[in-house]
């Protein structure tokens, strides 16, 4: 029942009680009256009836207020507060009851109020633990990555069902350098937060090593497993892997994916197939010759007085098997001089880097100025740079102690494979004993010590030092010879793109198991393809062709910068002109390109397992369905468009153009109107959808795609 | 009356070494350059003792050996198996298929002759 009408019920009750006890009287007194007494009742009542009515209306009216004044304090005050309390408890946390009305009220109303303080100190005190849980362990997740993506050996983490976790950047260049096929074409497609290991494993062989880690593991056995396989592109792979445990729960931690480290040791079999080659060539293959010759020569001394004509022939196959093995010597020696060269760890390191820390080092300890001359600024050198420094600052002090030049000046130049690093100097002409000295001694350098000599650094080099003068200049100069190194591909391409920590790792994903595409799963937790073309026009079915595909993926609602798709396509027509400016794109840049045979392959394989997203994606798709014939590629997952979805979002709005909607989403993007720069805002508008969807109560894809279809813009068809 | 020795060798450089030793020695001796050659001389000449090389073209040292173990007629017939190949897995492959002795080159050809010459004895 309402208040009012508990109200209403209580001023009746009231008048009952006011007017029913004399009406009931009189009515007993009444029927109990013989007719005169009645008569003589009424003719007594009737005139004093006004001042009876009034005292009792005038009694009621007092009674309804009394009773109108409490229940306006003690129900509807008591209403009021348990509307605040209620607020207190959901919207907002900070409110408090007014204490007012009577003192019982008032005294509930500070016990709620208490009540509400400390429940905010509690809640406080959770949240604050919370966010600190929360912050170290994404520290330590940064940190992890961190550290992984700067490990020189290539490591990726999986979970059980082979999805991609974790990477590094070593693993990602290497299974770069493996993708054979179409896949290569943009490189890095095989690898990818959430795609499957087994794209580049042999899922028998992870599986099995699987299996002998949870046996070791129950064995109560350090639990690591390791194979070698081969890759399609027949590379050989060593691959140890150990299992990543779950937290623990009841009894033992259970696995929850795994570690893998991987080696390309196909390299390194092939240098060891050449050493064995080199050991027998030079043991096997001489054995025949010698023998040839040490029976003739044993012939020759046994039977002296033999015919003239056969010690001849005797001397003939002398020369003529030392002539062979001597030629087998030299050829082995130059096609086996690399393998021969001395095992030490020498790096890849440019020249000048080597020259700028000696100089450094020189100037600061020696105090002995240094100039550079010529100077390759691109030659990479074999060395072990510090042994390398070290041996340069111990000549500029050696030279400092005997000579005492004013300056020294550093030379780097090269010539074929090998590179020349010149310590020039100028003075008299030092004699070859004090070289030699030099050359023998443990170096030492202002108080540090080297248990090495200047040849031992020379030795595992592989290089060679001499002293030269230049008598024209009155000067002279030490020559290091070094081995010329060809440097690894730099990744400069790849550390630009994406500012900041780099996106290779997604622990969320080792709660993550089916992947494919379940159109009631939520937005927010699918994988999807983010792509935008680049075309010579406007008219897919006039002739008009792809000239770029970008793309992008989207994994557990993050936008990965570093998995991207961006590939130049050759359209084998024309550009037209009037497009150029518009994308960007030349004739010059497109020709040379694989074309869309190549690329709608790979771009197919990129996309794999995921939803597409495309704004204004009708149109994009249309230049896909097009070559479906022709390539015999389907893209048959579901399509979601931005256009669409911001149509769904903000329905009075009346333009969806992409530059419209980052506008009114607050994203900034840099450049436009290329392919993958358009495909990662794309992205980023979609990212910023999926919580706005959520508000209209759109949350599953197969919502998303039902509530696109009956927007305005659906209608329009290429 | 002579002994007989098959010399079986594709290189000339040895072979005019063995035969001339051979020869000096008192044996009579015939050559062979391949294999197949080996097989056909084997017949013909009715060697006591083979020196054989195993790397040869046509057929290999090993399936000559394994050819004329395969016939009992000549259950006789002394094997030395010369080669340049020396590692123990060869020696006993040589060995087990029937060789009577197995000489890695560079061999000494006094210890050679001593062989042949304690082997043809026996």
């Amino acid at each position: 029942m309402k208040a009012k009408h508990r109200f209403i019920l209580a001023v009746v009750v009231l008048g009952l009680l006011m007017t029913g006890p004399f009406v009931v009287t009189s009515m007993l007194v009444w029927l109990d009256m013989k007719d005169a007494e009645r008569e003589m009742l009424t003719g007594l009542l009737l005139s004093r009836l006004p001042v009876g009515t009034m005292m009792t209306i005038f009694g009621f009216a007092i009674g309804v207020v009394v009773l109108h004044k409490l229940f306006k304090q003690y129900v509807e005050g008591l209403l009021r507060m348990a509307e605040t309390l209620r607020l207190m408890l959901s919207a907002n946390r900070n409110f408090r009851v007014t204490a007012e009305g009577p003192p019982e009220v008032q005294q509930l109303a500070r016990a709620a109020n208490d009540l509400a303080q400390q429940r905010d100190a509690l809640m406080d005190d959770v949240e604050a633990q919370i966010a600190k849980a929360k912050a170290s362990v994404e520290e330590e997740k940064n940190r992890l990555a961190a550290l992984m993506s700067e490990l020189a050996q290539a490591v990726v983490v999986c979970n059980l069902d082979g999805r991609i976790l974790l990477y590094n950047n070593r693993a990602r260049l290497q299974f770069k350098a493996l993708a054979q096929g179409p896949t290569s074409v943009s490189g890095g497609a095989l690898i990818g937060l959430g795609r499957s290991i087994f794209s580049i494993l042999e899922k028998n062989q992870v599986q099995h090593a699987q299996e002998v880690m949870r046996q070791r593991l129950s064995a109560g056995k350090t639990a690591l497993a390791n194979f070698i396989t081969t890759t399609r592109g027949g590379q050989l792979l060593r691959i140890q892997m150990v299992p990543v445990l779950g937290a623990p729960g009841e009894g033992e931690a259970a696995m929850s994916g795994y570690v893998l480290t991987v080696e390309n040791i196909t390299r390194s079999i092939e240098q060891e197939a050449h050493r064995d080659q080199l050991l027998h060539t030079m043991t096997e293959g001489s054995r025949s010759a010698l023998g040839n010759i040490r029976a003739a020569v044993t012939n020759l001394i046994d039977y002296p007085d033999m015919e003239p004509e056969l010690r001849e022939r005797f001397l003939r196959v002398i020369e003529e098997e030392v002539a062979k093995r001597s030629h087998s010597v030299d050829q082995t020696m130059a096609q086996f001089s690399d393998s021969m060269k001395t095992r030490w760890p020498l790096e890849d390191i440019l020249g000048i880097d080597v020259i700028a820390a000696a100089q450094r080092r020189i100037e600061d300890k020696l105090k002995l100025p240094i100039k550079t001359e010529e100077m390759d600024d691109a030659l990479w050198i074999k060395a072990d740079s510090f042994s390398l420094v070290f041996a340069l600052v111990f000549l500029a002090s050696r030279l400092q102690d005997h000579y005492e030049p004013r300056e020294l000046r550093f030379r780097l130049t090269s010539e074929g494979k090998l590179a020349y690093l010149d310590l020039i100097w100028a003075g008299p002409a030092m004699s070859s004993e004090t070289f030699y000295t030099w050359e023998m001694e443990s170096m030492q350098v202002a108080g540090e010590t080297s248990p090495l000599t200047l040849r031992d650094v020379i030795d595992r080099h592989g290089g060679e030092i001499w002293y030269q003068r230049e008598k024209a200049a009155h000067r002279a100069y030490f020559r290091f010879v070094l081995p010329v190194a060809v440097p690894e591909v730099s990744h400069d391409e790849e550390r630009a793109r994406g500012n900041g920590r780099p996106e290779y790792y997604d622990f969320d994903l080792f709660n993550f198991e089916d992947k494919s595409i379940d159109l009631d799963r939520k937005l927010s937790e699918l994988t999807y393809t983010v792509f935008d073309t680049e075309t010579t026009g406007l008219e897919p079915s006039n002739g008009d062709e792809i000239i770029q595909i970008g793309a992008a993926r989207i994994v557990n609602n993050r936008l990965l910068r570093q998995e991207v798709f961006d590939q130049l396509v050759d359209p084998e027509c024309p550009l037209k002109p009037e497009s150029i400016p518009i994308h960007g794109i030349t004739e010059d840049m497109v020709r040379g390109q694989p074309n869309i045979d190549v690329v709608l392959p790979a771009f197919h394989e990129f996309c794999e397992d995921t939803v597409l997203i495309a704004h204004n994606a009708a149109f994009d798709m249309r230049f896909l369905q097009l070559k479906e014939e022709r390539t015999g590629i389907r893209f048959s997952q579901p399509v979601l468009d931005t256009l669409l979805l911001s149509a769904v979002v903000h329905p009075n709005q009346e333009s969806h153009k992409l530059d419209v909607i980052l506008e009114r989403l607050g994203i900034h993007i840099d450049s436009r109107h290329n392919a993958l720069e358009d495909s990662l805002a794309t992205a980023e508008v979609f990212l910023k959808m999926v919580p706005l969807l959520e508000e209209k109560g759109i949350v599953t894809v197969r919502q998303a795609l039902e509530a696109s279809e009956k927007t305005y813009f659906a209608r329009v068809k290429y | 009356m002579a002994r007989k020795i098959l010399i079986v060798d594709d290189e000339p450089n040895i072979v005019i070494s063995l035969e001339f030793l051979m020869k000096k020695e008192g044996f009579e001796v015939a050559v062979a350059g391949d294999g197949e050659d080996a097989l056909a001389k084997a017949a013909s000449f009715c060697p006591d003792l083979i020196l054989l090389d195993v790397m040869m073209p046509k057929k290999s040292g090993f399936e000559v050996c394994e050819a004329l173990r395969a016939d009992p007629a000549r259950a006789g017939l002394l094997i030395v198996m010369l080669t340049a190949k020396g590692r123990d897995t060869e020696v006993a492959k040589g060995l087990a298929l029937g060789a009577d002795a197995y000489v890695t080159k560079p061999f000494s050809t006094k210890d050679l002759l001593a062989k042949v010459k304690d082997m043809l004895a026996r």
